[in-house]
């Protein structure tokens, strides 16, 4: 080095800074959604991920404020549009709750059905999307094809395949159609069968295993610290599920067990995932065998509505239709915090009254604001395309975090 | 059973464990309260003294709360401290949950908890956004749901919902322009309030309340 003249010395010290940022998104088919993510490079490891949310940011909780509790349902179907029925469950739980009313028997294990139905159809959307933005592009296609038979059982049900608008306060919209459980009973016998298959083709697969295992690890700290929840804190190995600890509607009447993960990585949140829906179908089977005929709201018409035949003969029923329909109920002053166990985890709506008949307030807790915000620690000195997958195996759905 | 016979006051029954854990929850420094509202257990907290009290409830093994699950902002107008900032803690551990609410107003920052919960960031940064609540010692308040450039925090009461801006491309300029709201009719918000049930006292009622000896 001493013999260099001293101008080429100057040249030679000249610092090449190669960390570059990397716009990824919010146009991206692995963004699942629209998620911007800011990404320093150093070559291709990520050295900082930082995410941008917003981009569908709809203002959800402004227009709760200015409608009524039954107004305010269908916006849940669209947050998380995905499992739309327990975002329903939580807002309707809370109203329920600030209400203090009990609703009937059957109206809890159709809900219960539901919910679970309900965690079915999200984590075959989670664990097949996830599986194609990882490379492997037939088990989506086999997904969707059985979703498609859940979302017929929420369209029989309630009349929409995906915002169904189907869980009320006091009960649930509507009875099942004739014939319904039986179908529901139908499809559970061969859905094990399909878990099967779609296992071959991923759980022992080499390329899935390379691509997931020990990618995004996360402790049962750092996890209880960055507010996990559902089946990401299950597979980091704590076994926390709403459904056992804190049960609502009928979970304490179903037998179930609560996969837990060992390792906290991507292919532990992907085989928690598919253990889930296993219990699920255990616990749908247990539901039908269960359910009774009966009444599926409760019998106050100052919050349910009467039956149509009702209206058609007494004025009385007519009055509280038309009340319901547009004063909508009072609910008594006062706050409360209500969670449901989501199928991407802990779902909770603050709900604060003032005694009228809109929300003064609905925060909404998104699961996935939580396990979003954690993409930062998770993917760091992670290669790029192992970022891919952490979102993948986080379960993200931006309808839920940009509300 | 017979009305005459002495009544004998019941030993008061033992404290339940929800009323150990409000009543060890009061005696930490910086609580001003706890009650119960229907069966979830607030606690009213000192602002300035949050950070010690949140750190408290985290490591105390009675209360363990491992995961502040929300932070929410809530408006009160007409409160001397318009804002209220709400945090739902829960203990996984223990599984009991526990809701501290400390109240503030647009200029007074509240002490920030992301050293206590690294998830408090987000909801701190969406806190300000939507409310202008500021979190002091907090490295990234940035906004986070609104749009680039945003101007107001829009869950305030006094913000329309309607906005002030709207957003439309432009196909003469090939770019996205921001104009002042438009509405092509006015913006409804119906009253659907029951006339009997908001009026509280009817034309004559003072009457009614006169005192009869006059």
């Amino acid at each position: 080095m001493s013999d260099i003249p001293e101008t080429m010395s100057k040249t030679t010290k000249t610092v090449e800074i190669d960390s570059h940022a990397l716009n990824f998104g919010p146009q991206h088919p692995a963004a699942h959604g629209v998620l911007r993510l800011i990404l320093e490079m150093d070559g291709e490891v990520v050295e900082r991920a930082d995410p941008h949310i917003g981009l569908l940011h709809r203002g959800t909780e402004k227009l709760i404020e200015y409608k009524s509790y039954i107004q305010a349902v269908p916006y849940f179907d669209r947050l998380d549009y995905v499992s739309p029925m327990t975002q329903e469950h939580a807002f309707v739980l809370a109203t329920e709750r600030l209400l203090g009313i009990d609703i009937p028997e059957r109206a809890k294990w159709i809900r219960t059905l539901f919910s679970e139905i309900t965690r079915v159809l999200n984590h075959l959307l989670n664990v097949t999307t996830y599986a194609l933005d990882v490379g492997a592009i037939t088990p989506s296609l086999w997904g969707f094809e059985e979703r498609e038979k859940l979302m017929e059982f929420h369209e029989a049900a309630s009349g929409a395949r995906l915002h169904a608008n189907y869980f009320r306060p006091g009960g649930v919209a509507k009875d099942l159609p004739a014939g319904l459980e039986e179908r529901i009973a139908e499809w559970a016998r061969t859905f094990p069968k399909f878990i099967d298959d779609l296992e071959s083709l991923l759980t022992g697969n080499r390329i899935w295993k390379q691509r997931t295992v020990d990618i995004g690890l996360m402790t049962a700290e750092e996890a209880m610290a960055w507010g996990f929840t559902g089946p990401c804190i299950r597979a980091s190995g704590v076994p926390w599920d709403l459904r056992k600890s804190q049960p609502y509607e009928m979970y304490d009447r179903l037998d179930f067990r609560i996969p837990v993960g060992r390792n906290g990585d991507c292919y532990d949140r992907y085989l928690v995932r598919i253990a889930e829906m296993r219990e699920s179908v255990k616990m749908i089977e247990q539901c039908l065998a269960a359910m009774k005929p009966g009444p599926v709201k409760v019998q106050d018409h100052k919050i349910a509505p009467p039956s149509r035949g009702e209206m058609k003969r007494s004025m009385e029923a007519l009055i509280h239709h038309f009340k319901l329909y547009t004063e909508g109920f009072h609910v008594p002053a006062g706050a409360t915090y209500t969670a449901v166990e989501a199928p991407k985890g802990e779902f909770g709506v603050y709900l604060v009254s003032d005694g009228t008949n809109r929300p003064y307030r609905c925060k909404i807790r998104a699961t996935g604001f939580a396990h979003l915000q954690a993409i930062e620690t998770m993917s760091r000195r992670h290669m790029l395309a192992d970022a891919v997958a952490i979102i993948g195996s986080l379960d993200i759905v931006f309808g839920e975090i940009d509300r | 059973m017979a009305e005459d016979s002495a009544p004998e006051a019941p030993p008061p029954p033992p404290p339940t464990p929800a009323e150990l854990l409000a009543q060890a929850i009061a005696a930490v420094p910086g609580v001003t309260g706890t009650h119960y509202e229907r069966d979830e257990l607030v606690v009213l907290a000192e602002r300035d003294a949050l950070v010690a009290v949140m750190t408290a409830l985290r490591d105390d093994t009675r209360f363990a709360f491992e995961q502040v699950m929300d932070i929410a902002g809530v408006d009160w107008p007409s409160r001397a401290e318009r804002f209220e900032v709400v945090y739902n803690l829960l203990s996984v551990s223990l599984n009991h949950r526990a809701r501290v609410v400390v109240s503030t107003d647009a200029e007074h920052p509240v002490p920030s908890v992301h050293t206590v919960w690294p998830v408090a960031t987000w909801w701190e940064r969406e806190a300000w956004d939507l409310y202008g609540i500021v979190f002091s010692g907090q490295p990234d308040l940035r906004r986070i749901l609104t749009d680039y450039g945003f101007e107001g925090h829009p869950l305030r009461k006094d913000f329309p919902l309607t906005g002030y801006v709207e957003v439309r491309f432009d196909e003469e300029r090939k770019q996205v322009v921001y104009e002042p709201v438009r509405l092509v009719q006015d913006f409804r918000n119906f009253d659907f309030l029951s006339p009997w049930e908001a009026m509280t006292s009817l034309p004559g009622d003072e009457k009614a309340r006169r005192d009869p000896s006059k």
